[in-house]
């Protein structure tokens, strides 16, 4: 065999051209998957930390205790619950995508399931507007 | 500019003897002749132009390799022009570039109609079969690469031989032993089980699927949509005992088999012969499980 050529970066790109429906969502999946893991561990390193009045009944019935003014002063920036609304948007994603694979592997409706996709985003879209005033509500922008 | 070089000039050549007739005073015959070379030079230019837009030409840009000519060694892309006729492949344009304007650009190519699976290419982004991709379905310029994820041996050839090697690790041949008694005796498969392996049967062993796949990319031994899918052809042919079947699913089920896939569906979206073979692998997935699940 004669020797052959890497062809580098024409390679990479050149396959990344035209996604088809299944690919955009294995992608997706795989991202809020990750996302999703990484904010499990955030939220444990929040909470776990926010744990210091343990015990003091006095500072929690007063409402001064760290975990109750962390997550006050967590829910009170805007940003925090701009980021709750990304949460949700990729929980839902997941979960739904995530039951179009487990009905992929169970062989229910294969030729759909582009279109399962593409019911999955929209849905998710849906929630997540329909969440935003119930994540919004008094925080002073 | 390259433009001029490809399009075919016999008609312009024709016409070059008639300018340098009348030898009066004035400009030199020769100053006429390059005048209405130029003159010609333009009509064609704004021809070649016009053309473009009517789509009459095609315009091809086509991955360029040898690795044993010096110059060549670098990858480039080619621009051919090439008359377009209505009815015309990516195989044509092809074959038309090859035989017109550079007889070096290599490529396989046999049947011209589907059934030898020896054109597969990476067309516009996607892989196709060169002889069953109309140019009009394509948007211009046509960009013709060959299979991605596969050595280029030269031009559009790639290496299938680690393909081939996927498709021959899952034993794709009948191998009952348990024949029928009588000398003539036919052997017989039931309409409904000859139905139910009808689309597996169609793999014309062109890559396409494999070179789309990029779990394949990413994994050298992962056995691959075709081979996977040559296992689902026997395995669910009811002509071949239990016994063979749990030997293919053993096949199946080892670490570079089935359980690779993560559905992605892009086998099925590039098979040129509409093997729904993310369905093919999925059930061999389902029989695996359901050969290793004991409940007693
Ligand atoms: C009802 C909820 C959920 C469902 C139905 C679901 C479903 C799935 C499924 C079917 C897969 C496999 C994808 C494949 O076959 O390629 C998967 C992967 C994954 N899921 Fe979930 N999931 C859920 C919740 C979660 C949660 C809460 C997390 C994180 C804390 C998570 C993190 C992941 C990760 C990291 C992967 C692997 C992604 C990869 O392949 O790299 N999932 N999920
Ligand atoms: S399964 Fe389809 S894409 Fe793959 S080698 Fe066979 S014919 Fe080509
Ligand atoms: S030339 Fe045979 S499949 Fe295209």
């Amino acid at each position: 065999m004669s020797e052959s050529y890497n062809r580098g970066l024409i390679e990479d790109f050149g396959r990344w051209r035209e996604f088809a429906p299944g690919m955009w969502a294995w992608i997706l999946h795989k991202f809020t998957g990750w996302i999703l893991i990484g904010y499990l561990f955030t939220h444990i390193a929040v909470l776990s930390n926010a744990l210091g009045a343990a015990g003091n009944e006095a500072k929690i019935a007063a409402g001064e205790d760290i975990y109750t003014t962390t997550l006050q002063g967590l829910e009170g920036l805007f940003l925090i619950r701009v980021l709750e609304v990304g949460l949700l948007a990729v929980a839902v994603f997941h979960i739904l995508n995530g039951v179009r694979l487990l009905m992929i592997d169970l062989g229910i409706g294969l030729e759909a399931q582009d279109k399962s996709f593409y019911i999955s985003l929209v849905v998710t879209a849906a929630i997540t507007v329909a969440s935003v005033p119930t994540f919004m509500t008094g925080v002073g922008a | 500019m390259s433009t001029q070089q490809e399009q075919p000039t016999d008609a312009d050549d024709a016409g070059t003897g008639q300018a340098d007739d009348a030898a009066d005073a004035g400009p030199s015959p020769q100053d006429r002749r390059m005048d209405k070379k130029a003159d010609r030079r333009i009509e064609r230019e704004r021809a070649a132009g016009a053309t473009d837009a009517d789509a009459e030409t095609v315009h091809l840009k086509v991955f360029r390799y040898d690795p044993e000519v010096e110059g060549k060694q670098e990858p480039r892309f080619d621009d051919f022009h090439v008359p377009f006729e209505k009815g015309m492949t990516v195989l044509d344009a092809l074959i038309y570039a090859r035989d017109e304007f550079d007889p070096s650009l290599t490529f396989r190519h046999s049947c011209r109609q589907a059934v030898c699976g020896s054109d597969a290419f990476f067309v516009n982004g996607r892989q196709r079969l060169g002889c069953q991709t109309q140019i009009s379905d394509l948007d211009g310029p046509v960009r013709v690469e060959p299979l991605p994820h596969q050595d280029v041996v030269k031009d559009l050839v790639v290496d299938m031989e680690h393909f081939y090697e996927q498709m021959h690790a899952v034993e794709p041949y009948f191998q009952e032993e348990d024949l029928p008694d009588g000398d003539l005796e036919e052997q017989y498969q039931t309409r409904e089980n000859r139905e139910k392996v009808k689309m597996s049967t169609r793999c014309i062993w062109c890559g396409a699927c494999m070179s789309s796949c990029n779990i394949a990319a990413g994994d050298n031994e992962y056995l691959g949509p075709a081979a996977i899918n040559k296992a689902y052809r026997f395995a669910m042919d009811d002509r071949e005992g239990e016994e063979l079947k749990e030997h293919r699913l053993r096949i199946m089920e080892q670490e570079h088999g089935v359980w690779r896939c993560q559905t992605q569906f892009s086998c099925t979206e590039v098979c040129p012969k509409d093997i729904p073979l993310t369905e093919h692998i999925q059930e061999l997935k389902r029989e695996a499980v359901k050969k290793n699940l004991k409940f007693w």
